[in-house]
């Protein structure tokens, strides 16, 4: 194995670590200043993580092992996530294993985790989180697994790796069906990261929540991991965003000069994309709980009717 | 110059009556119009007869014998039309049901109707075929809501948004078309005209074709009423002020079917197979059977005689449908026949309800004896709407009938169950209307029955004698469609 | 992608600009609110100008930027003005409420698109034109708007779902053949702008009579 190629999935690792709470802090920035309020800083969110993990962590009685190794299961999948999707380089050695179906596959294992965890305390907001986080699941998955097949079809496999190689380092070509399937994704993204207008993450209103209901029961350092999982997340779609549809500065390569120039890309790109969803939460109003299927529903349709449009416009005939 | 004449004298009117108004004489003006395009419809006529077809302005228009007897008889039905309305629309107004706007709306929308009926007959672009029929929804549409009432607002708006959808998709059959004969002829060589298209029919593709086919026929179909496209028709008919419902029957439908009979001359020329006849037999019997058993159910006057015209639209669409010479030729006859017959009908009716007040049939009994001229009026239309023997329906039903039997045994007894239930349907209703108690008062105008009368005779004479040179000429016309 | 990557830029940007189309068709499809589909209408139009001027500028036929810029004066400006003007008069700005929820019209409208889809495929191989896969996505514009028409129960979706058929037959007809001869296309839009009015008109009818938009009290003319 090549040890630059290594070094660089270590660093890809401990980045995206370090920049998953930046994110949220920076969303949360972004949101203050789009509302005109006064922002909080922007490592706001390592300074919760660092509170978190100095306090004791509290127990249900009833609670089992169950609930005290998903923590940890969480922040595992999510950073392996993070470590598989091509954000530096295409050519790592966990590469291989970024495969789209795999992703999926991932995040919904560690939907069940936290699925059951809500339920294990048996309080009644644990099983109406980890209810409304599976009906939302139970939607999104698809809609997210129709993403993907679009863009699969366009670089023919699925691949991760090899869809970002032969979108970014093709000749320029405009596909009308990756703006259907990056619409759609946006959708999704909402939905998974229980952002507005399908969850709120920053209330804790029990008609409405969905993830804060799942986690209600967790103290100390398993908030604390679960936190940073979820910011992983946030940043896992992120760079899966990226991969599919802006993937321009992710490099082949290995070497220095390659970073040197990925880094500041994926910055611009992370602060840019950041913003926007900012400017998303402003401007939407959380809608009914009963609504997300319909909101998902768009979701799925737009990724269908892109893999519709590839089929007419792009296929050679 | 006729032609000119013919389009230029009815928008003219238009614009007359439209600065006019209501003023008295506006009925007379606009007989005097209509009878202005009839001298001009009969010299175009007698042109068209010596000198064969014409092809004029650039090959924008084009006469030929299967659209110039179509100008004669609308002009013709219009000119009487407009005789009938002058009294009728008068009492109307007397009654209070309309106000001196919907009268200067109803005599301008009327000439504007005559003029979108001509051009759309004459005109030799299929795309401007398309405006011209969408421009006759659109000056009727106005006039079905001419009462204001919530039932006429109801109709009128079923009428224009199922007319505006249909035609919309005329609009994607003719884009087809283009889109066929583009390659062949080039954007300049008139790729939407009808007589550079008849010219290169055979090489154009027959895919692109078939499908233009089952759009323009859907499209134009809405408009001739063919089940189940047919809500609006007797809707718009029964709302309507009678003398729109008499030109709807008898002259938009018509145009229609023209329409569609352009489009299927096109479409048999490419793909040398019976595909666009057995779509039109299918939509014809399928109305003709629907609207014969819908007849029974009725209780509204002209509701009643709207389903007939749908009926019989359904029976020139199958005539053309099977096509050949004899069946083209009965078709072509009973749209002469149906358009005159229709038309007599509603204007007995229209006086028929004026006197009584009601269009309920129930309601209305004893015409004769409150009016024995009216009275008569409406049995012998009905009688021969209904295809009894002396009258020109019997003949050309007859023609149709026989060529149906030779070729098609199957549709036969379809065609002759649903005559036979219309027959009973309508003969059912119109008999006590016609003879027992009058419930009528009298009116402050002369009903207007020389029309009636004048069309009768001439669909009595088409059942005992067709003129020689009538019959040439639905010969030609009848071989043209083939 | 071979056959995607001979196309020349602006072509692949019709493409783009015909999938939007197509994405905004879906869009007021499921849009509830009567203001934002009449802004939805606007952009429609706008895009249909765009793409308009483009096959204008890549294939040098004078005619389309006439099209265009009727698209633009008529589709941008007039009739969405109109409309604005028409709800403002008529102070009718509540939700429009479908007849079938709108998961279902959205399924719905997916079947329509394949079906579309499969329907132009073998005509748009037969056009000679550069933007002839788009043919599948101007149909398939022209039944989303019919099932717009269908699924609404209020006056002011359903005129614009038929002023949306329009937009989708233009659209076909500038993707099979570069547009239809001028004198057809000046005729076709005025015949859109005579029955904008008379649908104004009609609105003010209707509201008199029936105090309402609602399309559901014109159903009383049934066979019993």
């Amino acid at each position: 194995m090549n040890p630059a190629a290594l070094t660089l999935q270590l660093l890809e690792l401990v980045m995206a670590l370090l920049l998953a709470p930046l994110l949220m802090g920076w969303v949360n920035q972004c949101r203050a200043w789009t509302q005109n309020r006064k922002a909080p800083p922007i490592t706001q969110p390592f300074r919760l993580l660092a509170k978190l993990f100095e306090k004791d962590v509290v127990l249900a009685y009833n609670a089992s092992s169950l609930f005290r190794f998903v923590p940890y299961m969480l922040f595992a999948c999510m950073a392996l996530v993070c470590v598989i999707v091509p954000v530096l380089s295409t050519d790592l050695p966990f590469s291989p294993a970024a495969d789209v179906i795999a992703l999926v596959g991932i995040f919904a294992l560690a939907r069940l985790f936290i699925a059951l965890a809500g339920m294990d305390v048996g309080t009644a907001f644990g099983g109406l989180g980890s209810r409304r986080e599976m009906l939302i699941g139970f939607l999104a998955e698809p809609a997210l697994l129709m993403v993907f097949f679009t863009a699969s079809l366009i670089s023919r496999s699925t691949a991760l790796p090899t869809i970002v190689e032969s979108l970014a380092h093709r000749e320029f070509v405009i596909y009308p069906s990756l703006a259907f399937a990056g619409v759609a994704f946006i959708l999704v993204s909402l939905a998974e990261n229980a952002r507005i207008p399908v969850d709120n993450p920053t209330t804790h209103l029990e008609l409405t929540m969905i993830h804060e209901a799942m986690i209600l029961e967790y103290s100390g350092r398993h908030l604390a991991l679960i936190e940073w999982a979820a910011a992983l997340k946030l940043y896992a779609y992120f760079s899966l965003g990226f991969g599919l549809f802006f993937p321009w500065g992710i490099p082949q390569g290995t070497g220095v000069g390659n970073v040197a120039m990925a880094l500041p890309a994926l910055l611009l790109k992370l602060a840019a994309g950041g913003f926007l969803l900012a400017l998303i939460e402003t401007l939407s109003a959380k809608m009914r709980v009963f609504r997300a299927p319909e909101f998902l529903g768009m979701a799925f349709l737009l990724a269908v009717i892109g893999m519709l449009v590839h089929m007419l416009l792009e296929v050679p005939a | 110059m006729e032609l000119a004449a013919l389009l230029a004298i009815p928008l003219l009117g238009c614009a007359v009556l439209a600065l006019l108004g209501h003023r008295r004489g506006a009925p007379e003006i606009n007989g005097a119009f209509s009878l202005a395009t009839l001298a001009a419809a009969a010299a175009l006529t007698v042109r068209v007869i010596e000198n064969g077809p014409l092809r004029l302005w650039q090959d924008q228009f084009f006469i030929d014998p299967l659209n110039v007897f179509l100008v004669a008889l609308t002009a013709f039905v219009g000119f009487t039309t407009s005789l009938f309305s002058r009294p009728y629309m008068r009492v109307e107004r007397e009654h209070g049901r309309l106000t001196a706007g919907s009268m200067r709306l109803y005599h301008s929308m009327f000439q504007m109707f005559m003029f979108t009926m001509l051009l759309a007959l004459t005109t030799n672009n299929m795309g401007i075929l398309w405006v011209a029929m969408e421009g006759a929804t659109l000056a009727t549409v106005l006039l079905v809501s001419l009462y204001r009432t919530a039932a006429s607002l109801e109709a009128a708006w079923k009428y224009f948004i199922l007319c505006g959808v249909g035609i919309a998709q005329a609009l994607f059959g003719t884009i087809l078309l283009y889109l066929a004969a583009e390659p062949v002829l080039g954007r300049e060589g008139g790729a939407l005209l009808w007589t550079q298209l008849d010219a290169i029919k055979g090489s154009l593709e027959p895919t692109v074709l078939s499908l233009a086919f089952v759009f323009l026929l859907v499209g134009y179909g809405t408009k001739v009423g063919l089940v189940p496209l047919h809500n609006w028709l007797p809707d718009a008919h029964a709302e309507g002020p009678t003398p729109i419902s008499a030109v709807l029957s008898g002259l938009l439908l018509n145009v229609a079917i023209y329409a569609v009979v352009r489009c299927k001359v096109l479409v048999d020329g490419s793909l040398h197979t019976h595909f666009a006849g057995n779509l039109m037999m299918g939509f014809g019997l399928l109305s003709v059977g629907v609207a014969a058993f819908f007849l029974s159910r009725q209780r509204d006057i002209k509701r009643m005689f709207a389903y007939s015209s749908i009926e019989h639209m359904g029976i020139i669409t199958f005539a053309f449908g099977m096509g050949g010479p004899m069946a083209s030729f009965a078709g072509l006859l009973h749209m002469t026949v149906h358009s005159l017959t229709k038309s007599a009908i509603f204007f007995t009716v229209g006086h028929a309800v004026q006197k009584t007040g009601t269009q309920i049939m129930d309601d209305i009994r004893g015409l004769l004896g409150a009016n024995p001229t009216i009275g008569w009026g409406l049995m012998l239309g009905s009688l021969a709407i209904l295809g009894m023997p002396p009258f020109g329906v019997f003949a050309s039903e007859f023609l149709i009938l026989t060529t149906a039997m030779h070729e098609h045994p199957w549709a036969t007894p379809i065609l002759l169950v649903s005559l036979g239930v219309a027959f009973a349907a309508i003969f059912g209703k119109v008999q006590p209307m016609v003879f027992g108690e009058t419930t009528a008062r009298r009116l402050p105008h002369p009903p207007a029955i020389l029309p009636v009368f004048v069309h009768l005779a001439a669909v009595l004479m088409l059942g005992l004698w067709i003129p020689p040179y009538l019959a040439e000429w639905y010969r030609q016309a009848a071989k043209f469609i083939g | 992608m071979s056959a995607l990557s001979a196309l020349p830029l602006s072509g692949q940007i019709i493409n783009l600009l015909a999938a939007v189309l197509l994405l905004i068709s879906f869009a007021m499809l499921v849009q509830r609110r009567i203001l934002s589909l009449i802004d939805l209408f606007a952009a429609q139009g706008a895009v249909l100008c765009l793409s308009t001027v483009l096959v204008a500028v890549t294939t040098g036929q004078r005619h389309l930027y006439f099209s265009a810029a009727i698209t633009l004066v008529l589709k941008v400006v007039l009739l969405p003005w109109i409309l604005h003007r028409l709800i403002r008069r008529l102070n009718v700005k509540w939700d429009v409420e479908g007849l079938i929820n709108i998961p279902t019209t959205m399924l719905v409208g997916i079947v329509v698109v394949v079906v579309a889809f499969n329907l132009a495929l073998p005509i748009s191989q037969l056009a000679g034109t550069l933007t002839r896969p788009t043919l599948g996505i101007a149909l398939a514009t022209v039944l989303l708007a019919f099932l717009m028409m269908i699924t609404r129960s209020k006056a002011v979706p359903q005129v614009i779902g038929f002023l949306s058929m329009e937009n989708g037959l233009f659209f076909a007809a500038t993707s099979a053949t570069y547009g239809m001869p001028m004198v057809v296309e000046m005729g076709i839009a005025l015949d859109v702008l005579i029955g904008m009015i008379i649908f104004g008109v009609f609105f003010f009818q209707i509201r008199t009579q029936f105090d309402s938009l609602d399309i559901s009290h014109l159903e009383q003319l049934k066979e019993k």
